[in-house]
């Protein structure tokens, strides 16, 4: 039992822990808290395999950016895990929520039964790892050659989520602005 | 890994969290007692001789206050939120070379490089690191279950997320122009000559690093988060005694980490002639202390609403201009 092995099996069950408390929990900000905690246990991975750009970005963009933005909205809508969920849902998507997670869980033991007993990586934990894996250099080489059309793709479509998220959330017309001025102002004059 | 490599950087990050812990409490000292001489005022003058012991009596008596945590706070969350302020502040140290190769007056059994550890993406470790201490503003705001701190949280983690933008984008010429990620390398590349500073390289690059640095440690004249005519102390109101100096300790531990970076990244770390190279690194980063606490002393606060257009309409264009200008200009040189 090395130091690699240790770090791995300690990060791999932090990572899992996180990810299973994430969606255990009722309160949404400990479950972002759990993601974080699943997310910097997986950059951990990264590193230990050599991919440090990898890693460091992970926890650039999801740690740093995403998951932040995520508490923002939570913290907007003053979210405290305690909210009247509704009525139970019909019993037909009771059901489909047993089938697909049987589904998903199948799939994963077949994943896992096919990764551990074939016999190209039961070698070791990082034997797969070639010498400059997941380098600034070699992803970059990646991202700006062989896979550039995808990768600005990628970024037309987040761009037009944005797009489309701000058109949802701006008022209609103006109409509708005016009518909600006016129907505030009454209220004012109402209440005095 | 030897026992040595474990023992030698064990004796680094001591000192390194020695010396930071004690320049955090008389960060705050230069910065009353500056603040008293802009102002025409003396300062603290009591404890000891000029008030140097000031620092001292301030961090007893918060340790003798009362720890006062209200009814409505979500507990776990209150208490995680001081250190998760404290500890990415303390990290971002990490990756900052120091000093030349150094063996302590001898007292190492050899010659030991001037940083704890040199990461082949040192640059961006210190984006990683950094863009976690905005958790620490957003859970105590949170947690603190009153309207100031959530409003407080609120306000600090949209301008942290807007300045951040700006403040890695800033540092990406520096990085187009030394064609590395590692910190010891780019420092190494400015020595030689006042000239090799990047300050000179990417001019435009220092100043929004400069500006978004001040932004993303929330100080004058960016304090919106604690504006106190509006929101008396922001996201930390509802803290007391030791749980409210760690937020101030990160507070000022951030400022010399911005501080730190800007002397790695522009000015040529710890390179400079005659006195040993520690000195040079930590005069830089006084020098550059100072100018926080006179910025401090001229400026009243921005609005809210200047803060976030000048951050995306000024400087996120302006950084990226920066980047376009010094990548046509790598490649006109390098064709």
């Amino acid at each position: 039992m090395n130091l690699d092995s240790i770090i791995f099996i300690v990060s791999a069950a932090v990572t899992l822990f996180g990810a299973v408390m994430m969606i255990m929990q009722r309160n949404p900000v400990a479950s972002v808290l759990y993601f974080i905690l699943s997310l910097v246990a997986q950059a951990v991975l990264y590193v230990q395999l050599g991919a440090l750009f990898v890693g460091a970005v992970l926890i650039i963009v999801y740690s740093g950016a995403i998951l932040v933005l995520f508490l923002f909205v939570i913290m907007l809508l003053n979210l405290r895990g305690d909210e009247d969920l509704g009525a139970p849902s019909a019993p037909v998507s009771q059901l489909t929520k047993y089938v697909v997670s049987i589904g998903i869980v199948a799939e994963f033991a077949f994943v896992i039964w096919s990764t551990v007993f074939s016999s190209s990586i039961s070698t070791g934990i990082i034997a797969g790892a070639s010498e400059n894996f997941g380098s600034t250099e070699q992803v970059a080489r990646l991202l700006f050659g062989r896979y550039l059309y995808p990768f600005e793709l990628t970024s037309i479509l987040l761009l037009a989520a944005i797009v489309g998220a701000v058109v949802i959330a701006r008022k209609e017309n103006k109409d509708e602005i005016e009518a909600e001025a006016a129907a505030k102002a009454t209220a004012d004059e109402v209440t005095g | 890994m030897s026992l040595e490599f474990f023992i030698v950087t064990f004796v680094k990050i001591a000192l390194l969290l020695f010396v930071l812990l004690t320049a955090c409490a008389y960060s705050t000292y230069m910065e009353r007692k500056i603040l008293a001489y802009l102002q025409n005022r003396v300062g603290p003058s009591y404890a000891g001789p000029f008030g140097l012991l000031q620092p001292l009596a301030d961090g007893l008596k918060l340790i003798f206050k009362e720890d006062i945590v209200p009814d409505r706070v979500e507990r776990i969350t209150f208490a995680l939120a001081p250190v998760v302020s404290f500890i990415p502040a303390m990290l971002v140290f990490a990756v900052i070379p120091f000093s030349s190769e150094f063996d302590l007056f001898g007292l190492l059994p050899s010659a030991t490089e001037g940083v704890i550890s040199d990461l082949s993406i040192g640059v961006l470790f210190i984006f990683a690191v950094t863009s976690l201490g905005v958790y620490g503003l957003v859970l105590a705001g949170w947690s603190s279950g009153s309207k100031y701190s959530l409003l407080g949280g609120i306000r600090s983690s949209a301008q942290m997320i807007s300045y951040e933008v700006g403040y890695g984008l800033s540092i990406v010429g520096v990085v187009l122009v030394a064609n590395t990620l590692s910190l010891t390398e780019i420092v190494s590349l400015q020595s030689g000559s006042l000239f090799n500073w990047y300050i000179f390289k990417q001019p435009l690059g220092f100043m929004i690093y400069i500006v978004c640095g001040i932004a993303e440690t929330n100080r004058a004249p960016f304090d919106l988060a604690e504006a106190e005519s509006e929101l008396v102390a922001g996201y930390h109101t509802e803290y007391s005694s030791m749980r409210f100096s760690m937020f101030f300790i990160s507070e000022y531990a951030n400022m010399l980490a911005v501080s730190a970076v800007a002397v790695t990244l522009f000015f040529g770390g710890w390179a400079g002639p005659f006195l040993p190279p520690i000195f040079w690194f930590l005069i830089k980063i006084l020098a550059f202390m100072f100018v926080y606490i006179w910025l401090r002393a001229t400026f009243p606060r921005f609005r809210y609403d200047q803060l976030m257009n000048f951050g995306w309409k000024v400087l996120f264009p302006l950084a990226l201009f920066n980047i376009m200008l010094t990548a046509a200009w790598e490649l006109y040189k390098n064709s």
